[in-house]
């Protein structure tokens, strides 16, 4: 079992004749990703790698009944089409879009809420369940079939991470890739909670940075919910000063910004191991998930 | 984060219906004085800068005439406001103060909704006021979809005991501060003070906005803010002149990484193993070699960087692309540094035959960033 994503996920590629959209609906097509259709406004009709290209998501998510939809359509064209594929009933929207600005996440966010459907990034690698379903931008060798759930909100770090893992032996069931923006669609409680539920999921390995709370919601959630899976997490920025900021987080409230100490205090504090460098995820896996 | 001037957010908030008092803008001691006598005294002269708490660092003045706005107005041109010069004054008018309130339109991440700050507590940092008296902070969020509505703003009015007769202007003056924040993009709008007058009008005595810098592109006449660096960092300023952005981080040992959370691990690891990380550069995603030669040199040219250590995970990012501007700048530079490279995923097996075939250069390949990181160390530490 997994989390998310899965052999029944049914994806539309928004922005599939661009360069990125159609560069990876190729990669996910070879996945195995059922892709089921493209869109792209003006070129309806046409194929991309086999696809069939609609004009509006609308369309395309009707007749193909999809239930997913991953966008890669440019920062300043992303709003309409997501909110229409929400719209259109999608369950999933995967935002892979970096550089959205953040009041047109929240409009998106918020319409997704009011319709049941979950956002995930923007600015995002995207999710895979290894061996079912790829809708991302992930280079698939570093992952592997297997039982452990990985969350995170860095790219390239999940890749690190998970490739240790896959070289350990210790394959993923999910890997969340949940974008580096203030503003996220899914957070990790949000993914918590789905692999709580999980039985393919026997443990998970939360991958943080400083900036935001989203690691200290994390852990009192773990706390509040006994949380009975084994965590490890590992949190990026320990030497980073504090009056700088890099990269990510933006200029938005709510309660401060975590430093590296208040975060991973928060993990201790509650049982999720946490690990000094990106490798020792693994080793400590190895360790705990037996 | 693009911070407005005060004048700039004063008449923004006319523009959208919130009160403010007369002022004008002067470049000059004359142009100050002459505003100042169409504005009336007694007067407020006001540095229009950036930094934070200029009214303790001397760059707010209250002036009752003309000799005192002349003294006034040249030390403030003639001086820096933590560090700013002072280009442009405000004169505002002076306005009587019944009460001082705090409002402010933010971003709340949690809630993916602005969220209203509003306490009858104003004049003083919110963040003090969340720390001493945290229930005297009203907070209201908005739906995105549904939008602001007078009720919500006259709510609000009451939970912070303002006079019946000032609720409905108070929720005008949240709904102007809403509307200005979606149209505009901001991640915050705040006036601290709000101040109460003894006629009962609601007068913003402070206006700060601070824009979406992703979003700059729908405000074309706040787009010259982008190449507006304020650093104190030469090589920051560097790295901008060249269109690389850069955190310095003052230590010896170059880093460049692509994606913040790889870069800001390979910077811990480097810290673990004893080394002082020189600088903080993500490529991003997808950089291509012209890209990667600038960043590089960037760190080849700065005298305090001894080696350079870089961490690239390919995924969009392809490592044959990231070899190629390795030895693009190699070969421009006649400065030799060490330059140590972890290069895995992504046409992984090219990129390594292309530093492999690089002549000439200090460079080292590893497998592991762990290693690379203790060798970067290292090196460091015996060279001079």
């Amino acid at each position: 079992m997994t989390v998310l994503v899965d052999a029944e996920t049914r994806v539309v590629v928004q922005g599939i004749t661009g360069k990125q959209g159609s560069f990876h609906t190729k990669l996910m097509k070879d996945y195995g990703t059922n892709v089921v259709a493209g869109v792209s406004p003006g070129k309806g009709g046409r194929e991309v790698w086999g696809v069939p290209v609609y004009d509006s998501a609308k369309e395309a998510i009707r007749a193909h009944n999809a239930n997913a939809s991953i966008l890669y359509v440019p920062a300043p064209f992303a709003l309409e089409p997501s909110l229409e594929a929400i719209d259109a009933g999608v369950k999933l929207l995967v935002i892979i879009t970096e550089g959205i600005p953040p009041l047109d996440t929240m409009r998106i966010i918020t319409a997704a809420r009011s319709k049941g459907a979950r956002v995930v990034g923007p600015n995002c690698p995207g999710i895979i369940s290894p061996g079912l379903s790829k809708v991302g931008i992930m280079p698939a060798e570093a992952f592997s079939r297997g039982t452990i759930g990985i969350m995170s909100r860095s790219g390239t770090l999940t890749y690190e991470i998970a490739w240790d893992m896959t070289k350990a032996g210790m394959g993923q069931s999910t890997v969340a890739g949940l974008g580096g923006d203030p503003v996220m669609g899914t957070n990790f409680s949000d993914v918590l909670t789905l692999m709580r539920q999980d039985p393919g999921t026997t443990g998970v390995v939360i991958i943080g940075e400083i900036g935001g709370d989203d690691e200290e919601r994390c852990a009192r959630f773990i706390a509040d919910t006994s949380f009975d899976k084994p965590a490890i997490a590992y949190v990026a920025g320990r030497s980073a000063p504090r009056e700088k900021r890099m990269g990510h987080a933006g200029a938005i409230i709510s309660g401060g910004f975590g430093d590296y100490s208040t975060k991973v205090a928060a993990f201790s504090d509650v049982g999720v191991r946490v690990a000094e460098r990106p490798s020792d995820v693994a080793r400590l896996a190895k360790s705990l998930f037996r | 984060m693009t911070r407005l001037y005060e004048y700039e957010g004063r008449s923004l908030f006319r523009e959208y219906g919130i009160a403010v008092p007369d002022f004008e803008t002067a470049d000059d001691v004359d142009g100050t004085l002459r505003a100042a006598e169409r504005v009336g005294f007694p007067a407020l002269i006001k540095a229009q800068v950036l930094v934070g708490s200029r009214g303790k660092a001397g760059g707010v003045v209250l002036v009752g005439g003309r000799v005192e706005a002349q003294k006034a107005a040249s030390a403030m041109f003639s001086s820096r406001i933590r560090g700013e010069p002072v280009s442009k004054i405000m004169i505002s008018h002076y306005v009587d103060v019944e009460q001082e309130l705090y409002l402010s339109l933010a971003l709340d991440r949690s809630t993916a909704s602005p969220v209203f700050l509003a306490s009858p507590l104003g004049g003083v940092d919110i963040e003090e006021t969340a720390k001493t008296n945290p229930k005297a902070i009203v907070r209201q969020s908005v739906d995105l979809t549904a939008g602001f509505t007078a009720s919500q703003g006259r709510d609000m009015a009451r939970k912070l005991s303002l006079l019946d007769e000032v609720h409905s202007t108070f929720a005008q003056v949240c709904g102007g501060l809403y509307s200005l924040m979606t149209n505009y993009d901001a991640d915050l709008v705040e006036i601290n003070p709000l101040a109460l007058t003894p006629d009962h009008r609601l007068v913003a005595l402070d206006a700060k906005v601070i824009l979406n810098d992703e979003a700059l592109y729908r405000h074309p006449e706040f787009r010259d803010r982008e190449s507006r660096l304020t650093s104190d960092s030469e090589l920051e300023k560097l790295a901008h002149d060249k269109g690389v952005r850069l955190v310095d981080l003052g230590g010896d040992i170059g880093i460049i990484g692509n994606g913040a959370g790889l870069t800001m691990a390979t910077m811990d690891l480097v810290k673990i193993s004893g080394g002082s990380p020189a600088d903080f550069l993500d490529i991003g995603g997808g950089a291509s070699a012209e890209q990667f030669e600038r960043c590089l040199s960037v760190l080849l040219d700065y005298p305090r960087v001894k080696l350079i250590l870089i961490n690239v995970f390919g995924g969009i990012t392809r490592c044959d692309d990231i070899a190629a501007g390795i030895r693009q700048a190699l070969s421009e530079h006649t400065v030799r540094k060490p330059v140590l490279v972890r290069l895995v995923g992504t046409n992984e097996a090219r990129g390594r035959e292309i530093v492999d075939s690089i002549r000439d250069a200090e460079i080292e390949y590893f497998a592991s960033a762990d290693e690379a990181a203790e060798r970067a160390a290292q090196l460091a530490r015996e060279k001079p």
